[in-house]
């Protein structure tokens, strides 16, 4: 690598806050202060711009193993890059799924090879998602992978006994359970909210109860059993209820919400356009306004963009016969700073605390979510609020197109990702990955 | 219009046009040569990817008296994704140059994937979405209210609608898109609707609807409907748990010989009873009702294909163009050749 490896950032608003240069060197943030030079250092001029650690997504699917046609490692994580991250947590939804250690250190490993950001593999909590047999959690979590998540996302932990044994058992670890909370009985054949629009259009309703009896179940298990239990997705006003009493009785649950459900509404299913279908799927304006005060207040704790990209053709065709999911990398930022900070909910400083400091720490990633002060891992968004741009799917890094953002105008651009001290991301565009990509070789080598 | 997707979104005057152009229609299935030539020249695709024999042989007929060419296209229905993707076979019409495509499909809103997406420049007629919108449906249902109403009060029903008229919807109204179709155009023409069905055939959010809904079918007649119509309960509703048995359905939700004697009991001498067919005698309604003078069940048949013709005319003879008076005009001078 010829790059230099000393960057100096020019009087970037910490937080949104006070102006302060900040020198990187080795990987770290050598140094906080006003009129540092910039002798032997690459200079950012970060006028207008605002420093955040480097956002944290819980909740990704990067699709490899087995689906390498809708998106690698390598893919996913230069949308994530690009996207203003320096860490994902990467789905266990593969194929195969990632329930042994083996699998877990594959995608870990590809994760390092490269290089955009660090890759933390979900373990599954089930053997193959099935439901019925406990993966092998403390392997995966003795793994290189070190895996402290564990999810079967995609599909519910349905049976109470497994759910109890699983938030149970992962104590040995300190490990959570990540929940998709989906009654499967309540939404056989379900396609969207189930409301007045799907009264109109004919499909099979996704009632809200079909997610708010299995938080509420849940979060009396975390209790009984004293575990962590994390809700993916969260997406009704009475799943937000639940989770401010269990919160108020100290059960010790954390909450997650997709950007797409801060912004968006069933209301666009009117077009049968199956770019809008998702599970859960789109609610209605009073769920999006609940959401985001959740949000605001702390109910719930971070933002998951359950990035879940597919081909084209799982989506070129009848609502019925679609792929559920969006892309969600390189909007999140955007669609988080439009719906909490441009609309006075939240500054910027709370924008760390849900797309950062909190996902970090219920990911135990050490390295991630930490203040921008001298002595910390050089993990640094730089973002320009006052930017303006069209959503193009065309133009992402992602290999899915099925952004519901496309052809909408956004706020906020991310200016560089500093990963590890290495800028992925330099004036809004790729860069290059962190050079130490190249040390990782084969994952079975 | 560019296509006839759902009645939802068919404005009172269009309704009317195509009520109006079926009457005109409607004379020329009574004459000897039951044949127009205004569609020569133009091909009309029967995309079926569910079964229906009924009304896939409606619109054949339509599409044939209207000197079309007619091709059938059955795609053996089925809810997993196998063979040819819609987009496949809408390209490959495309590449026939179909003038007009005409689907009947089991999944919601189908049709208007069709006529949204650029995979395809025909214009586009729903014969039936899953459990959304069956439009051509309803429009046979008003043509068949509309001249019932006009003859009783005395009117010609030529440019006239259904204001006043009350009719009771019943039966499985949470996977009907028959119900849901004629809930939207009789508003749009003046009716008011009463829907009955067991509190588990009524979806949720249909509280919002424009319309009454009872539980109770014997307070419903005795409210004095002028017409009612009765849904078709599917098989596999059968045994969902969506009632405890279909003697109790019947008993409870079917329009039987008692019910039949009520509506001369509560003096109704004009109440017709409709069905979109295919029946289930014994279930839904009675032998004696299906047979009775009330009945409306083959009249509705028979305009099926007058509306469906008025509708193929009107999207294709006038193509992206206002249809209304030349639609009218060019039809009586083909009348008088």
């Amino acid at each position: 690598m010829t790059a230099p490896a000393r960057y100096l950032i020019r009087g970037a608003a910490l937080l949104g806050r006070e102006r302060a240069d900040l020198l990187i060197a080795d990987g770290i943030i050598a140094e906080v202060g006003t009129g540092l030079s910039a002798a032997g250092a690459t200079l950012i001029d970060a006028d207008g711009l605002v420093a955040l650690p480097g956002l944290v997504d819980l909740h990704t699917h990067l699709r490899e193993p087995g689906r390498e046609d809708a998106e690698t490692v390598e893919t996913g994580t230069r949308a994530a890059a690009k996207g203003g991250f320096t860490a994902v947590h990467a789905m266990a939804n593969s194929t195969p799924v990632a329930d042994t250690a083996g699998v877990v250190e594959q995608v870990y490993s590809l994760g390092r090879r490269a290089g955009w950001v660090e890759v933390r593999p979900v373990g599954a909590v089930t053997v193959g998602l099935g439901g019925t047999q406990l993966a092998e959690i403390g392997a995966m979590a003795d793994s290189r992978a070190g895996v402290r998540v564990f999810s079967d996302d995609g599909v519910c932990v349905s049976d109470p006994v497994l759910m109890r044994r699983a938030l149970e058992y992962v104590k040995a670890f300190n490990g959570v359970i990540a929940q998709h909370a989906q009654e499967p009985r309540l939404t056989e054949g379900a396609q969207m909210n189930e409301g007045a629009v799907s009264a109109v259009l004919g499909l099979t309703g996704w009632p809200a109860v079909a997610e708010e009896s299995i938080i509420a179940r849940d979060v009396l298990l975390a209790h009984h059993v004293q575990s962590r239990l994390h809700v993916c997705h969260v997406s009704t006003a009475g799943s937000v209820d639940i989770i401010r009493w269990a919160k108020a009785r100290g059960i010790r649950v954390t909450a997650e919400v997709t950007p797409h459900h801060l912004l968006l509404t069933d209301e666009l299913v009117r077009s049968y356009n199956p770019v809008y279908k998702v599970n859960p799927p789109l609610r209605t304006g009073e769920d999006v306004q609940a959401l985001r005060e959740a949000l605001a207040d702390g109910t719930i704790d971070i933002v998951g963009t359950d990035h879940a990209p597919h081909p084209s053709e799982h989506k070129e065709c009848e609502w019925a016969q679609a792929a559920m999911g969006m892309t969600g990398l390189e909007t999140a930022l955007s669609v988080v700073q439009h719906t909490m900070i441009n609309s006075g909910l939240m500054d910027w400083e709370g924008f760390a605390r849900v797309t950062s400091r909190a996902p970090a720490a219920i990911g135990g990633l050490e390295q991630q979510g930490r203040p921008c002060v001298a002595g910390e891992a050089a993990n640094v968004t730089l973002v320009d609020p006052a930017a303006r741009w069209v959503v193009d799917p065309d133009k992402m890094a992602t290999m899915g197109r099925n952004s519901p953002f496309a052809g909408t105008e956004l706020p906020g651009a991310v200016h560089a990702t500093f990963f590890r001290g290495h800028p992925t991301v330099l004036d809004g565009r790729l860069n290059t990955p962190h050079p130490t990509a190249a040390e990782e070789s084969t994952w079975t080598g | 219009m560019r296509h006839l997707l759902s009645t939802r979104d068919l404005s009172r005057q269009d309704a009317i046009e195509i009520l109006d152009v079926a009457e005109e229609m409607s004379a020329v299935g009574e004459r000897e040569i039951k044949k127009l030539p205004a569609l020569r020249g133009r091909t009309v695709v029967n995309l079926f990817f569910e079964d229906s024999t009924r009304t896939r042989i409606s619109f054949e007929a339509a599409a044939k008296r209207l000197s079309a060419d007619v091709i059938t296209f059955a795609v053996k229905g089925s809810s997993v994704s196998k063979g040819e993707s819609l987009k496949d076979t809408a390209q490959t019409l495309e590449a026939m140059s179909a003038d007009a495509v005409v689907i009947r499909h089991w999944a919601s809103g189908a049709p208007a994937r069709l006529a949204t997406s650029d995979w395809i420049d025909a214009a586009v007629i729903n014969a039936g979405d899953g459990m959304h919108e069956h439009p051509t449906q309803a429009l046979l249902d008003a043509f068949t209210l509309r001249r019932h109403w006009a003859k009783i009060s005395g009117v010609p029903a030529i440019g006239s609608d259904l204001s006043s008229m009350a009719v009771t919807i019943v039966g499985d109204v949470l996977h009907s898109r028959v119900a849901r179709s004629n809930l939207w155009l009789l508003k749009t023409l003046g009716a008011s609707v009463t829907l009955v069905a067991p509190p588990t055939l009524v979806p949720v959010g249909a509280e919002a609807w424009p319309c009454r809904i009872t539980y109770d079918l014997d307070e419903a007649l005795a409210a004095r409907p002028d017409a009612v119509m009765m849904l078709r309960l599917q098989a596999e509703r059968m045994n969902a748990a969506f009632f405890p048995s279909t003697r109790e359905y019947s008993r409870r939700w079917g329009f039987d010989d008692a019910r039949l004697a009520a509506l001369d009991t509560h003096g109704l001498e004009h109440t017709v009873i409709m069905h979109p067919g295919p029946m289930n005698r014994g279930l839904e309604i009675s032998a004696g009702a299906a047979d009775s003078p009330r009945s409306t069940v083959l009249a509705q048949v028979r305009n099926g294909v007058s509306v469906r013709m008025a509708a193929l005319y009107l999207l294709l003879s006038g193509e992206h163009q206002a249809t209304s008076v030349p639609a009218t005009t060019q039809l009586t001078q083909e009348n008088s050749r």
